[in-house]
């Protein structure tokens, strides 16, 4: 499994991700060391082996559906890096994606 | 008084022989003067832990319930959130985020009386094995300022170690609190994943994430984790059993009395130093009555590859909400949503953190999920069954908690794979989600060891008595570096 300079710029493209030409070159050659490494397990036998998600033997915890408060709108706010009219601000969306 | 373990300090205020606020202004200038050494901590809170202590002295004037910790001062780990305090996780990306509530473990070390004073150093979102991804500064560790005092909750473990505070709360994905509390020379304990409540942790790996407790003795740090643990219904993966009253059970009988040790982990990558003080502390065990018996984790060194493609990929969909819109950093001068996710994450993340959310997204996208993430899925429950068949033939197994002497700051920080390779003995263990403690064995070149106790799920009562029947028998508890010697002559 070879993994190219290409597939990572595509790889910071999904992560939303921007590099410099020469920091993408360094995660590169990192990655390839690293991917490399962990190759490894690919040696041991799993068929019939399920995977494990959770650790927890929890399953589908219910509880009741009681309404109580919530965070108010102010608070959900004072973090915010752009804001008005009680609500978050953003640049245009109405564009196509590249 | 600083040096006193915190049990004796909490009986001495209960019997009105100390005051909180003596306690706590004499804790500050201590913490303080140590401070410009070590740099333990993020954020300071002077004012804030006085007007708790002045709080504590009125209810304790009037003769009122107080809790558990009443008076002690204690250290918050900075990826843990506080209404009081910015939670950074050590970086730029929430340079200046003030969460809007407190974490269930900060509502209960609150409610038990215990004065956070401060928010401590850590690697970026935790990821790391020295705090040098800190966004902010490098910690020093108090044993030698030129070396890491581990990672990823270094800043916790330099504050305990150093006396700066009594006691301290870190998270532990990997190993985050085991091996800074090994590299410092204190105890610490990630408990059973789901024993405490995530409410509020910042999240990295979900399914692998736990807080735990730093302390400088076996008492304290039970005390501590009893006060943290328990079910919270705000975090549905938090187990619904009661939690033993750990610090009052120290003293019963430790009951099974097999430790199991898995010798084909000793080889490769263990240095001499750190397995001739392992192979001592075993001896002490056996001196302590308990028997040590081979046993075998075949899967165990699969660890390392295994972690870090199951916690990249879950690193990188929880980081995805650092998107600069709602809070946190954004980048300036973008007009275009996609860009201003990309600037905003290049900016604002560190190489570490980038690193991982590339691996874990490569891990998970199409073409290699198979083949990485959900091979690595599989990997994990051979792991774990190989603790599960351990567990038939002994009740605890030993392990050392990092297989080096604490590192120069520095010496590895260029080189992931190398800083990976610290991990190798406390990754199969947050993979199987057991509970297992940290506990200073030895100095070497004048530099602690520390060993692991690992248990069965939900076995912390039986961890923290072995721990204490060790720590009775070495004498190696409230340990003091040379730095607090002379700071203190």
């Amino acid at each position: 499994m070879k993994i190219t300079l290409e597939i990572v710029k595509h790889i910071a493209h999904l992560a939303r991700l921007e590099f410099s030409e020469e920091e993408l070159k360094q995660f590169y050659q990192q990655m390839v060391e690293l991917l490399d490494h962990f190759a490894r397990i690919s040696e041991l036998d799993t068929e019939n082996v399920p995977p494990t998600s959770g650790i927890l033997p929890l399953y589908n915890v219910m509880r009741e559906d009681n309404p109580g408060p919530t965070l108010p709108r102010e608070e959900a706010l004072k973090n915010a890096p752009e804001e008005g009219s009680g609500f978050f601000k953003i640049p245009t969306i109405l564009e196509a994606e590249d | 008084m600083i040096f006193q373990p915190a049990h004796k300090i909490l009986r001495e205020i209960r019997e009105r022989n100390l005051s909180p606020v003596e306690v706590v202004q004499a804790t500050l200038e201590w913490a303080q003067k140590l401070e410009g050494k070590l740099r333990s901590f993020l954020v300071l809170d002077p004012e804030g832990a006085l007007a708790k202590a002045l709080m504590l002295e009125e209810k304790l004037k009037k003769g009122e319930e107080v809790g558990p910790l009443a008076g002690i001062p204690v250290a918050v780990k900075d990826n843990i959130c506080t209404r009081r305090m910015t939670t950074t996780c050590g970086s730029r990306i929430l340079e200046n985020f003030l969460p809007p509530y407190d974490a269930t473990v900060v509502e209960k070390l609150e409610r038990a009386g215990a004065i956070i004073i401060g928010k401590t150093n850590c690697d970026e979102f935790a990821m790391g094995s020295s705090t040098e991804n800190s966004a902010f500064f490098k910690t020093a560790n108090p044993w030698d300022i030129e070396r890491v005092p581990g990672g990823s909750s270094g800043g916790s473990a330099t504050s305990v170690a150093s006396y700066q505070v009594f006691l301290a709360l870190g998270s532990d994905t990997g190993g985050s609190v085991r091996q800074p509390a090994s590299f410092c020379g204190i105890f610490g304990m990630k408990p059973t994943y789901g024993r405490v409540s995530r409410y509020g942790l910042v999240a990295f790996a979900s399914s692998l994430d736990q807080i735990g407790t730093f302390a400088r003795n076996v008492p304290d740090l039970a005390l501590l984790t009893e006060v943290i643990s328990g079910h919270d219904p705000r975090d549905s993966t938090s187990l619904p059993e009661p939690v033993p009253s750990y610090s009052k059970e120290l003293d019963s009988p430790a009951g099974t009395l097999r430790i199991g040790v898995p010798r084909d982990l000793l080889q490769e990558g263990l240095t001499p130093e750190v397995k001739e003080a392992f192979e001592d502390a075993l001896k002490i065990f056996e001196r302590a009555g308990f028997a040590i018996e081979e046993i075998s984790l075949p899967h165990a060194s699969y660890g390392i590859p295994t972690y870090y493609l199951i916690a990249p990929a879950e690193a990188s969909a929880n980081l995805a909400r650092y998107d600069g819109i709602r809070f946190g950093l954004r980048a300036k001068g973008e007009e275009n949503l996609i860009s201003l996710y990309k600037k905003t994450r290049g900016e604002g993340f560190g190489a570490e953190v980038k690193r991982r959310i590339m691996l874990g997204t490569f891990a998970l996208s199409l073409g290699y999920r198979d083949a990485f993430y959900v091979k690595a899925q599989k990997v994990r429950t051979l792991i774990s069954q190989d603790f599960q068949k351990a567990f038939r033939k002994v009740g605890l197994i030993a392990l050392p908690t990092s297989p080096t002497l604490p590192f120069k700051l520095g010496e590895k920080v260029q080189d992931p794979l190398s800083m990976y390779m610290s991990d190798l003995y406390t990754i199969p263990i947050s993979l199987a989600g057991l509970p297992a403690i940290s506990i200073p064995i030895a100095l070497k070149n004048g530099l602690p060891v520390g060993m692991q106790i690992v248990g069965p799920a939900l076995s912390e009562s039986l961890i923290f008595k072995a721990s204490y029947l060790f720590e009775r028998e070495s004498g190696l508890s409230n340990l003091k570096p040379p730095i607090v010697e002379e700071l203190s002559a």
